[in-house]
């Protein structure tokens, strides 16, 4: 009996895992199964259309990629700042220990609520609109407190040696952060730093509530009206025609590629990464 | 560079990297800002009693009413399924990750974890509407096109490898001497999983319960996409519902004018939310403190 009870519950475990397996297996093969036949070059570089059969997607990836240089471009300076100063600076005084407080409430305010705080801040009072860079400034927003959180975790596995070589030769706390800490701990950061926007490229949510347009050309600047991969997603879904539940699984199929690509970049980069030092 | 030169860099940097972590501070203080400054706006037309009481959420139609209730029920009919789903599973996955599995099957389950919850949720959003709800038609016949059972189910696994991963992380947690102190005294494996581990991880297990209940009521795009815009006071999973999320999108995809009552409903909706799931992350917060001063 009791070794029944014993096998049953590692059974259990397995069992959960397969659950999970075959659900993700079963998404796979079924968006790829009805979206790849749909893949062709003119579907990659056409232009949207209100015609499900003669739309495009390239719009949708430029503005993917343009959205997520812009994100990084502003996300990660103060990420990576914000995570040195908490782990580097203020280790003992109250207003870091506020700021860590505050920092894990952030990261659990749900994404849309993300989008209220980019419709009134920079759509509206900054006049932004619904451009690209409303849209990269809210994902900003939402994707810093993993870039803190991660760039923390990464600063942590520095061995103290490191510092205490660099001060002995005369090196200032600057110094010795910017050419010894932020070198040693790159690895981590990095791998934090994909995975954070690997999150914006597939947020939806927000992007929706700041306003998005469905029908908008391939951009010239940041200031014109954008679209990404999971709006056309959604607004294709959101039709009842066969014909556009095709395109937004074909659509999907891009946005997974590119999602995986970044986990697996991140995975690549932390398992590069650990182990370098051990303590 | 001379020593002042030196000292004012020194400085400079400093000031520069603290004025990065106050964006956080800003980002919360906006977050209030905005949601209160319009909702105060909202409840100064309605009020707070009909907004809590009323079992009728309207605003758009000509007859208004404006009661949270059903888009609460919507929210939480949802979030019970996907914790009904996420809960066994994810419990189980810890606890033969952390009590059973050697290290290479670890290494075969932790990564497919990972690309489960890198997938994008508008995804999961389609998978629930265009797979789930037809293949659960064919065996529930009074299944509507959009109803709360499909998104559930997918959001429970959406919601998996957090609640796996958290409660791996507390049942890791557990000194192995509490292990072999009950394996001393006689007991098996399974024994000393439920009788000795599970409990001494309570707290941190409460802490991934919650989150992931805070994660499901927050997420947007499953419901959004496959639970309908109907707000219903109801607990019956068959029929079309909308969550307060699904309803903040339904409003920003119309051209309901900017300033109007209808518009500064989102406003009181994404502050119900933004209460919730603050709540619930505070919650944990202290229950995530509690259990790191027991074994640390």
């Amino acid at each position: 009996m009791k070794a029944f009870k014993n096998s049953f519950f590692k059974y259990l475990g397995i069992f959960s895992t397969v659950v999970g397996v075959v659900f993700l297996i079963t998404l796979l093969v079924d968006v790829f199964y009805s979206g790849m036949s749909r893949i062709t070059w003119d579907f990659v570089t056409g232009s949207l259309s209100r015609h499900a059969h003669m739309s495009g997607i390239l719009p949708a990836i430029v503005g993917t990629f343009l959205i997520m240089l812009l994100t990084a471009v502003i996300a990660i300076p103060i990420g990576v700042g914000a995570g040195v100063y908490l782990e580097e600076y203020g280790k003992n005084n109250r207003f870091a220990a506020f700021l860590e407080i505050n920092i894990a409430n952030l990261a659990g305010v749900p994404s849309i609520i993300y989008g209220i705080l980019g419709l009134q801040l920079f759509s509206r009072w900054m006049n932004l609109g619904a451009s690209f860079l409303a849209g990269a400034l809210t994902l900003s927003l939402l994707i810093l407190p993993i870039i803190i959180v991660a760039t923390r975790s990464a600063l942590k596995t520095v061995p103290l040696s490191i510092k205490e070589a660099s001060y002995a030769l005369g090196a200032t706390k600057w110094q010795t952060i910017w050419n010894h800490v932020l070198p040693a701990a790159l690895g981590g950061i990095l791998t934090g730093i994909i995975l954070a926007l690997s999150r914006a490229v597939g947020e939806t949510a927000p992007l929706i509530v700041i306003g998005a347009k469905v029908f908008v050309s391939v951009p010239n600047s940041v200031y014109d009206p954008y679209t990404v991969l999971p709006l056309q997603i959604f607004n294709w879904v959101s039709r009842p025609q066969e014909a556009f539940a095709t395109n937004a699984s074909a659509a999907i199929v891009i946005l997974l590629l590119i999602t995986f690509i970044m986990n697996f970049s991140a995975i690549y980069f932390r398992n590069k990464s650990q182990g370098r030092y051990k303590s | 560079m001379s020593l002042k030169q030196r000292m004012f860099k020194e400085r400079f940097m400093e000031v520069l990297l603290m004025l990065c972590a106050t964006v956080s501070i800003v980002t919360t203080l906006g977050i209030l800002f905005v949601l209160l400054k319009d909702s105060i706006g909202f409840f100064s037309k309605v009020s707070l009693l009909e907004f809590l009481t009323d079992t009728q959420w309207t605003p758009l139609f000509e007859d208004a009413h404006f009661g949270i209730l059903p888009l609460l029920s919507g929210t939480f009919l949802i979030t019970f399924i996907a914790i009904l789903i996420a809960l066994p599973l994810g419990m189980s996955i810890a606890i033969y990750l952390s009590e059973y599995a050697d290290r290479r099957v670890k290494k075969i389950i932790k990564p497919f974890l990972e690309i489960l919850s890198s997938i994008p949720t508008v995804v999961f959003g389609y998978f629930a509407l265009v797979f789930v709800t037809p293949l659960l038609q064919s065996f529930i016949p009074g299944l509507a096109g959009f109803n709360s059972l499909s998104p559930g189910i997918v959001m429970g696994i959406m919601i998996l490898p957090m609640v796996a991963s958290l409660s791996e992380d507390a049942l890791n947690a557990v000194p192995d001497s509490l292990r072999e102190g009950s394996y001393a005294l006689g007991s098996s494996q399974v024994q000393t999983a439920f009788r000795v581990v599970v409990p001494a991880a309570s707290s941190g297990i409460t802490v991934s319960v919650i989150l992931a209940i805070s994660r499901a009521i927050g997420e947007t795009m499953i419901v959004a996409i496959a639970a309908g815009q109907q707000p219903r006071l109801t607990l019956n999973p068959l029929v079309p519902i909308e969550t307060i999320t699904a309803y903040i999108v339904q409003v920003s995809k119309g051209d309901v004018p900017q300033d109007s009552l209808g518009y500064q409903t989102i406003f009181a909706a994404g502050l119900t939310l933004f209460v919730l799931t603050f709540l619930l992350n505070s919650v944990s917060f202290y229950f995530n403190k509690k259990f790191r001063a027991q074994y640390q």
